[in-house]
């Protein structure tokens, strides 16, 4: 069983240390997942002394003035390298994680290769999923079909060129797709997330859904909240499934679909992921994918509020 | 690439662990994103990859263990450590 140490940006966690030395007394296996911005060296010591297995650093694009103007952060980049490197001193295996849009889409062979240069032995290809912070910048995000489907040849080739040196995992995007992913290898049957506030969530996105009660680490047992949370009950197995995924002989494959994006888009948690080209809406999905405009990014910032020293 | 290898060392990079766990069954390999269920023989042979004995002296040792022809364990043997290592979770 797997830890990911995860965000948001988990350097921003004062407890991390005794977090991930928990995990790992625990005997299970720790990732750390971060943008690199929070996480000094000394911090990736300590993590490291803790028992961190592995390590996944984010990048935005192979050009630094690109990479930093889409992190919304200057000096991101560099702080990047330096990471990378200390995580490869270490002797710990990095993984670097691309996420994918139109913006770097065109650059996908030169990430790879700034992946190689950093010395990750695997790396990520997301196309980005419209969620939260994505999905309020959707529209100038979204590349077109064209380069979606020439990013997938292209990242194809590439894992035969980089065969034996490197491996490349990629995340088809699901926008374009005719049957929805299995989204988190099924709900409540693989994986649940733990927020910062101690709700415990079947996806990370879960808290979208406005009907879930979750519960949280500091009121229930995680085995409790596993079996009986409200969260995880309602959309496992298949009774909580309509027409067409009801019958369909795909239901064991794709579980439905993405929970999140079936009620983003239709309004209704239990239908069919539009992805699907079965759903009634999946119309609605191509034309959302079809929109597309040149705005700025906009960022999540804490409220001037909570904003702490 | 492993023929001309067989004194090399095979040993797992920080971050790839094989563990005999009850919640999955048996031998696993942990790794990055992953993980691999072996079989016996595969168990067998990862479990030999310590970081002290070489290639040679592993299939030596499995070929008297197993009392099995050293032909056919170097070829399983190769195979699997060859696949791991491409795979960037075994160093050779």
């Amino acid at each position: 069983m797997q830890v990911h140490l995860s965000g948001g940006e988990p350097g921003a966690r004062r407890d991390l240390v005794e977090i991930c030395a928990a995990a790992h007394d625990a005997g299970l296996y720790t990732n750390l997942i971060t943008s690199a911005v929070g996480i000094t060296d000394q911090k990736l010591g300590a993590l490291s002394d803790a028992g961190l297995d592995h390590v996944q650093i984010s990048i935005q694009d192979s050009a630094p003035e690109s990479a930093d103007h889409i992190a919304g952060y200057r000096g991101a980049f560099a702080r990047k390298q330096t990471l990378a490197a200390e995580v490869v001193r270490l002797g710990i295996l990095l993984t670097v994680n691309v996420v994918v849009h139109r913006a770097n889409i065109e650059r996908v062979e030169n990430m790879i290769d700034l992946a190689l240069a950093l010395g990750a032995t695997r790396v990520e290809i997301a196309h980005a999923q419209y969620y939260g912070w994505a999905l309020k910048n959707r529209g100038a995000l979204m590349p077109s079909r064209e380069q979606a489907a020439a990013a997938i040849v292209q990242v194809e080739a590439l894992r035969k060129h980089h065969h034996g040196r490197i491996v490349i995992d990629a995340v088809i995007p699901d926008y374009y797709a005719r049957f929805p992913k299995a989204c988190v290898g099924g709900w409540g049957q693989r994986s649940l997330n733990v927020t910062p506030s101690g709700r415990v969530l079947p996806c990370h996105a879960a808290e979208s859904i406005p009907e879930l009660e979750f519960w949280n680490v500091r009121e229930h047992a995680l085995a409790d909240i596993w079996q009986n949370a409200p969260a995880f009950e309602a959309f496992r197995g298949d009774a909580w499934m309509q027409e067409p995924c009801r019958s369909c002989v795909r239901k064991d494959q794709d579980f439905g679909g993405c929970r999140c994006q079936a009620f983003m888009v239709t309004g209704d948690a239990r239908a069919t992921d539009p992805v699907c080209q079965l759903s009634p809406h999946h119309e609605d999905m191509e034309m959302l994918a079809a929109q597309q405009t040149e705005i700025a990014y906009e960022y999540r910032r804490l409220p001037k509020s909570q904003q702490t020293g | 690439m492993l023929d001309n290898a067989k004194a090399s060392i095979p040993r797992f990079p920080r971050g790839v662990r094989l563990v005999n766990s009850e919640a999955h069954g048996g031998w696993v390999l942990l790794a990055p994103e992953r993980m691999f269920k072996a079989d016996a023989i595969s168990a067998e042979i990862l479990k030999r990859c310590t970081g002290e004995a070489t290639l040679d002296e592993i299939i030596d040792d499995l070929a008297k263990t197993f009392n099995a022809p050293r032909e056919r364990i170097s070829n399983d043997v190769t195979k699997l450590l060859t696949d791991l290592s491409h795979k960037r979770l075994l160093e050779l």
